[in-house]
């Protein structure tokens, strides 16, 4: 089988070989030590998990976050989420093709421990920015605090934002890569001795009698908080297109978890559905990953996302299709295909625009929604509770960080700690990170041709500082003192140090250096790939913003300072008429992204609706064409929202169709939702113990192995 | 304006006004349908777990559930909709003599009722349910008869049938008053609007006792709540209803089966009862039944929870259901306190209201409604119940 794993990456180290033998029906293959069992398939070239037993539909990765069941899997007997258990050195596993079979369990030596309840002033669940950020000030104030997170390690999606931040040094970090920004935070929230923090941990259930069910590394326990701080993030939407369950189709999130956690290389060729922050920041992480990136396509007329962040990929060659939606990802069993067309002004599909793309994967990033079913059933049951980060608002981590902190003083004031009020200006800030991006300005390029200074190709207004803060001379500036300005460089002297050009997040700005007369311009380039990929003596391709190719020119200087942070900054030679129109370089040849010379039209009635049941579009419509209303009774009647992710992913997806067929909002009754948020074994609740006795608070063990299969 | 007309009007789209309604439109009654909730079922028929049995001790309730099973064990049959019918029996089990003793005594009124129920000795119950734990267990009763299906689809079922019959369904509509005239029934008034008829049924389930007081009556309904969860789906392994009466801390009595779908469907009867009709969940509910689930039969301590509920019981004084007309009032008809037992009673029990409401009854029906009679004394110690 081929190997799928990545071998050279220009922000990530490389982690040691694969160590571990286990079985894949039958077959030994390797994974590396800790790694999901989802992640070592795709690192082997499997992406095919199962076959659901409703249709035989062929299941791989969908969320890759312990969310949903589709990558389900039989692992010594027990069908997992192979997604969130790890591979064990001789484990057997199986595909898990219709219903699984419950094994058999002697009945000598089960014991049971009684379910304890700990008590405790704050439960923060979810460490991520905003929870991390928000236990640092609990934490100072000492305050005792439990924070509940469910992956191994803290930090949230920070861990998998390779790319530096944008935002305000001062506030948040901006200017350091999102997995850094992680790590600090961490590093900060343990050192409160009164924080404690649990990893491996689910919250299941908010309970009427204000008690929070937690699985705290497979037992559960009850905590009782005087106050909950939910930061559970965000959860990705989904979509509905022909084939849009194939094995290849699957989230961003997803994505970046297999690629900069798991350093898998999930993907030879991608094309991307989304055009906001999301979607084009995975294409670039595909592309850091040595992945072709085929298109990206956006239903708007402009991306959602940051300008620069678009800019970015347009000028490595990735086509932006805006106006443009997916048809339908093709392929027998898995994606081989994408289909995409234009759109009018109505949304409908331009007759005839259809474009058919060869590539194995297609990303869905159509936006996020708040988890925030923990937070509506402590404010049901009365629980003090706050939300912070995405789970109250979607918005950046550099945001989520933000008001982390703010919720947190406001939790040691209703706690009645001495901590302080929360400054006015922390709101301020806040607000402003929350921005969504704001005009776009035509760039200025500057009229000089003499000396050293920096171009910004940075054309919209965003919340974002961190040139203003790096430069020694102090030459940069924004207008005002708001972030949210662009960038003007004010004729002071420039000592050429090339840090503005290191530190940009949108790698938007370039260095000119005219002092070598007729020679040409020497211009200075940020570059996050691979040092290897490029050296002295090459000749580029360089791009304007738009993504233009104003020529090739060559490489006189390639450095990575420490400053850069793994970032490499390449000195080009170029004529005078294009040195400044110069924003990158590309890495990416245009016929990657050429479309197939016919396209696939794919047949099958296969827009899934609720994919853990199988229920497609069609039978929704139908229903809701008969005059059905209400979610519950498109439950009863088809079983949308009665599967493994416990409805959390199909109800958006029905609202949308209601739209569609003119039902008002007001008319829709919502699907009731009840506990638990998350499938765990009975073990688990009944508190099951084999070998060892009572497992107390203290003790994170992995003693019980009678239920291991849920988690 | 004009008042709408209707001969019949059913208060309560769930368990047992639903087939009511279908089976007063089937007799060629122009019917209204009123639930105060968005769609049908949304009562408790949605929270009942599918177990339906005529195997009970009393020959009202085991006439009508007889009468029940034909209906569910045929629907799909008849109307090309499957409501997942299974019949995998019931297995009631014995671990202690107390148990042994109260089983083999309820035998013998079940037996002289002719109901197929037999005691199995432990080997044939574990050959009926494998995966019981052994240690103990020193047999049961097994009704193979008896089944089950889901009371969301049943509840969908015969809505859609008793559509396809005329009848009129009314979602999201309170009803504030039953309107009576010397006496009589003569409409009834919604928080919408007003429909007028010489006929209403009572069919609200644990929301009775406010419907009959619209109608200046009282009903001795009063809910309690019961806990139920559904695991994952897996490959068939059960099929009886496994019921486990022992008492322990905080439970009466638990029973779980596995539906036609593959998962696991559980209940618990809290004890001391849970009074009111707080549908919210509790924490004690999962350890406690997970628990007992776990130590009945082992291998349940690998299958996933997915989704747990409360559901509501509407009781009566002594536990049996209140059907029949109204002494004080010319027109209504009770169909209520069916103490948890709605969804298997109620395609029974809407026959029954059917032919009550059109003065066609059969015969035995004179006895079951003098047994279930909503005027009947609830004498001696029951009665505090």
């Amino acid at each position: 089988m081929s190997d799928y794993r990545i071998k050279a990456h220009p922000i990530l180290p490389i982690p040691p070989e694969p160590a571990v033998a286990f079985t894949w029906q039958g077959r030994t293959l390797s994974a590396r030590a800790g790694e999901t069992i989802a992640s070592a398939l795709f690192a082997n070239g499997v992406r095919t998990f199962g076959h659901h037993h409703k249709d035989g539909a062929p299941m791989g990765i969908y969320c890759a976050n312990g969310q949903c069941a589709q990558c389900s899997v039989i692992a010594d007997g027990l069908p997992v989420k192979s997604c969130m258990v790890p591979v064990k050195e001789g484990m057997a596993v199986k595909s898990l093709d219709g219903k699984p079979a419950l094994p058999d369990l002697g009945e000598e030596d089960l014991r049971f421990r009684d379910i304890e309840t700990l008590n405790v002033e704050c439960l923060i669940l979810g460490g991520g920015p905003a929870g991390l950020s928000a236990a640092v000030e609990l934490g100072k104030a000492g305050v005792g605090v439990v924070l509940v997170d469910d992956k191994a390690d803290l930090g949230g999606k920070l861990v998998l934002q390779t790319h530096k931040f944008f935002g305000s040094i001062d506030a948040c970090h901006a200017g350091t890569r999102g997995m850094d920004i992680g790590h600090k935070l961490e590093k900060e929230v343990r050192k409160f001795e009164n924080v404690r923090i649990w990893t491996g941990s689910n919250a299941l259930a908010v309970f009427s009698d204000r008690k929070v069910g937690i699985l705290r590394e497979g037992h559960y326990v009850l905590v009782q908080p005087q106050v909950l701080l939910v930061a559970t993030g965000a959860r990705e939407k989904s979509l509905v297109f022909k084939g849009n369950t194939l094995p290849g189709v699957y989230g961003a999130g997803a994505f970046q978890t297999l690629v900069n956690r798991d350093m898998v290389k999930p993907s030879d060729r991608l094309f991307v559905i989304g055009g906001g922050n999301v979607g084009l920041i995975a294409a670039y992480h595909a592309l850091q990953a040595g992945i072709e990136v085929v298109g990206l396509c956006e239903a708007l007329p402009e991306c959602g996302g940051y300008k620069v962040h678009k800019d970015k990929l347009v000028r490595m060659g990735v086509p932006i299709h805006t106006s443009h939606t997916v048809v339908s990802a093709n392929g027998h069993g898995e994606v081989e295909s994408v289909t995409v067309a234009k759109l009018d002004a109505s949304w409908k599909v331009v007759p005839g625009s259809e474009q058919t793309f060869k590539c194995d994967t297609v990303l869905v990033a159509v936006g996020l929604e708040p988890v925030n079913e923990f937070y509506l059933k402590a404010k049901e049951f009365g629980l003090p509770v706050y939300a912070a980060g995405d789970a109250e608002e979607i918005a950046e981590a550099s945001a989520a960080m933000f008001t982390g902190k703010i919720k947190g003083l406001e939790i040691c004031k209703f706690l009645g700690r001495d901590a302080g009020d929360v400054p006015m200006e922390w709101h301020r800030t806040a607000e402003v990170l929350k921005s969504r991006p704001g005009a776009t300005i035509t760039e200025e390029i500057p009229e000089d041709e003499k000396g050293v200074f920096p171009v910004f190709h940075c054309s919209q207004e965003i919340p974002c500082n961190p040139c203003t803060s790096i430069c020694p001379q102090g030459s940069i500036m924004i207008e005002g003192n708001d972030i949210l300005g662009v960038p003007t460089f004010n004729e002071k002297d420039c000592i050429a140090c090339e840090q503005c050009v290191a530190v940009c997040p949108g790698l938007a700005i370039t260095l000119l250096d005219y002092r070598r007369g007729g020679n040409g311009v020497l211009v200075s380039i940020p570059y996050e790939f691979p040092e290897s990929t490029i050296k002295i003596g090459d000749s580029v391709t360089v791009l304007d913003t738009l993504g233009r190719v104003l020529g090739n020119v060559p490489v006189v200087r390639v450095r990575s300072p420490k400053f850069a942070d793994h970032a490499v900054l390449v000195k080009v030679r170029a004529p005078h008429d294009i040195a400044k129109q110069i924003a990158g370089i590309r890495v990416q040849q245009p016929w990657v992204s050429e479309p197939m010379a016919d396209r696939v039209e794919r047949l099958a009635d296969d827009e899934i609706v609720c994919r853990c049941e199988r229920v497609t579009a069609g039978e929704i419509r139908a229903l809701v064409r008969q005059g059905v209303r209400d979610m519950n009774e498109l439950k009863a009647a088809t079983r949308s929202g009665m599967g493994s992710c416990g409805g959390k992913t199909c109800p958006s997806l029905i609202r949308r169709i209601f739209r569609e067929e003119g039902v008002k909002d007001a008319e829709i009754t919502e699907l009731t939702q009840r506990p638990v948020f998350m499938e765990v074994p009975l073990g688990a609740f009944a508190g099951v113990v084999t070998g060892e006795g009572p497992v107390q608070d203290a003790v994170a063990s992995h003693a019980v192995s009678a239920f291991q299969g849920g988690l | 304006m004009s008042t709408a007309v209707f001969d019949v009007i059913v208060i309560g789209a769930g368990s047992v006004g639903m087939p009511a309604a279908m089976y007063l439109a089937e007799m060629g009654m122009k019917v209204l349908v009123l639930d105060q909730f968005s769609s049908p079922g949304q009562g408790s028929n949605k929270a009942a777990i599918g177990g339906i049995r005529a195997t009970h001790s009393s020959p009202a309730k085991i006439k009508l559930c007889l009468d029940s099973l034909r209906t569910f064990s045929g629907w799909k049959d008849e109307h090309g909709f499957d409501i997942e019918w299974a019949r995998g029996g019931y297995a009631f089990v014995a671990y202690r003599p107390e148990e042994e003793r109260l089983l083999k005594n309820l035998l013998v009124v079940q037996k002289a009722a002719g109901l197929n129920i037999d005691w199995k000795d432990r080997a044939e119950l574990l050959d009926i349910s494998p995966g019981l734990r052994t240690e103990g267990l020193l047999g049961g009763t097994f009704s193979p008869e008896d089944g089950s299906a889901s009371p969301m689809r049943s509840c969908l079922g015969f809505h859609r049938r008793a559509l396809e019959l005329g009848v009129e369904c009314r979602f999201n509509e309170r009803v504030t008053s039953i309107m009576r005239r010397k006496g009589k029934v003569v409409g009834v008034r919604t928080d919408k609007g007003g429909y007028a008829t010489g006929c209403v049924v009572n069919a609200a389930g644990a929301w009775a006792r406010a419907v009959a007081q619209a109608g200046g009556l009282d009903a001795p309904v009063v809910p309690d709540c019961h806990e139920a969860g559904i695991t994952e789906a897996v490959a068939p392994f059960l099929d009886p209803m496994v019921v486990d009466i022992r008492p322990a801390p905080g439970s009466a009595n638990f029973y779980f089966y596995q539906h036609k779908p593959g998962q696991v469907v559980f209940c618990i009867t809290p004890n001391p009862p849970i009074v009111g009709s707080d549908r919210r969940e509790t924490s004690a509910y999962l350890p406690m039944i997970a628990r007992r689930m776990v130590d009945l039969m082992p291998k349940l301590s690998n299958l996933k929870v997915r989704r747990t509920w409360r559901g509501l019981y509407p009781m009566t004084p002594d536990g049996a259901p209140l059907v029949g007309r109204s002494q004080n009032l010319e027109g209504y008809i009770d169909a209520i306190g069916m103490c948890g037992q709605g969804y298997m009673l109620g395609p029974g029990v809407g026959a029954l209201v059917a032919r009550l409401a059109t003065d066609r009854l059969q015969e035995g029906d004179a006895g079951i409604l003098e047994e279930l009679s909503p005027s009947r004394a609830f004498g001696g110690v029951e009665a505090l119940k």
